[in-house]
């Protein structure tokens, strides 16, 4: 168990890292980087905690996906503008907002917190199974919303196209 | 159960560690040897260009990007996200039958639409 929570640590300090790491790089293009150290510092939590599937989720979907997703916005926006603003004058408000935020989860974790509790699995084969038995209408309905994503993408990528 | 679990998951570790430490340890050599002397640096311009061969650079090295790509990431996410309900069905499908495989390819076919619908719609053309 001392093992497991060495790793624990371990990984909270890469996740936290990263996140510092993020709001101090004065370059967007590292920043968008040491994001994806932070979400694969999360995987790595999720693998501790026994959620395989959620791990393999974080990595392709956060660690894929979305870092490819900020980093082609990084690249459409001129980038030039963002490198000559060293500072935002809206700061106060981000430490009020961050702060607020930082109560409300600690709050949270210090009074909903499980006292004692024994870490549980949900192996591949049961997640399969379940997925496609019991929750096979949401899964089907699932398709459905990644479609009217696609098409909803093509359509406003055109009219801005035509504009 | 529980131990190979957390064996396997040790050899990705172990695997990351490696990847990590090698280019890292091998950039402090580096710095390091640069205080023997050993690794002078002497930049010029040929060797502070970003390619040191091919095309010579136009513009700026921050050029504002075409927003046509934007499609291409766009649809990248959602054929990932695809991928994911593939796994669970991969590993479980020798079990699962005939019932999950029409499931799936229901939902293959479903994006399928979308994806022709792109095709027909040049979105995957470059105009």
């Amino acid at each position: 168990m001392s093992l497991s929570l060495v790793v624990f640590y371990l990984l909270g300090a890469v996740c936290l890292g990263g996140a510092v790491g993020v709001v101090v790089s004065r370059n967007v293009v590292h920043s968008a980087l040491l994001l994806l150290v932070s979400l694969m510092g999360v995987a790595g939590l999720y693998l501790l905690l026994l959620a395989e599937f959620l791990a393999l989720v974080q990595v392709l979907i956060y660690g894929g996906a979305i870092t490819i997703i900020v980093l082609f916005v990084i690249m459409l926006t001129r980038v030039q503008e963002f490198r000559a603003m060293k500072d935002n004058p809206q700061w106060p408000l981000a430490v009020v907002a961050a702060l607020a935020m930082f109560v409300l989860l600690a709050a949270a974790m210090i009074k909903g917190a499980p006292s004692e509790t024994t870490r549980q699995s949900v192996s591949f084969e049961e997640l399969g199974s379940s997925l496609f038995t019991q929750w096979a209408v949401p899964f089907e309905v699932a398709s459905l919303v990644l479609l009217v994503a696609l098409i909803g993408a093509i359509v406003i990528a055109r009219e801005g196209g035509e504009e | 159960m529980l131990e190979d679990y957390f064996r396997q998951y040790g050899l990705i570790a172990i695997f990351t560690a490696i990847a990590v430490i090698l280019p890292g340890s091998l950039l402090v050599v580096s710095w390091l040897l640069s205080f023997l002397r050993i690794r002078p640096s002497k930049p010029n311009d040929v060797k502070r260009s970003p390619y040191e061969c091919g095309m010579e650079l136009i513009g700026d090295r921050w050029p504002q990007f075409n927003f046509r790509y934007y499609m291409f990431a766009i649809l990248f996410v959602v054929f990932d996200v695809e991928t994911i309900f593939i796994y669970p069905w991969a590993v479980q499908f020798k079990q699962l039958g005939f019932f999950a495989f029409a499931e799936m390819l229901v939902f293959i076919l479903i994006l399928v639409i979308g994806w022709a619908y792109a095709w027909n719609h040049k979105a995957l053309e470059w105009r």
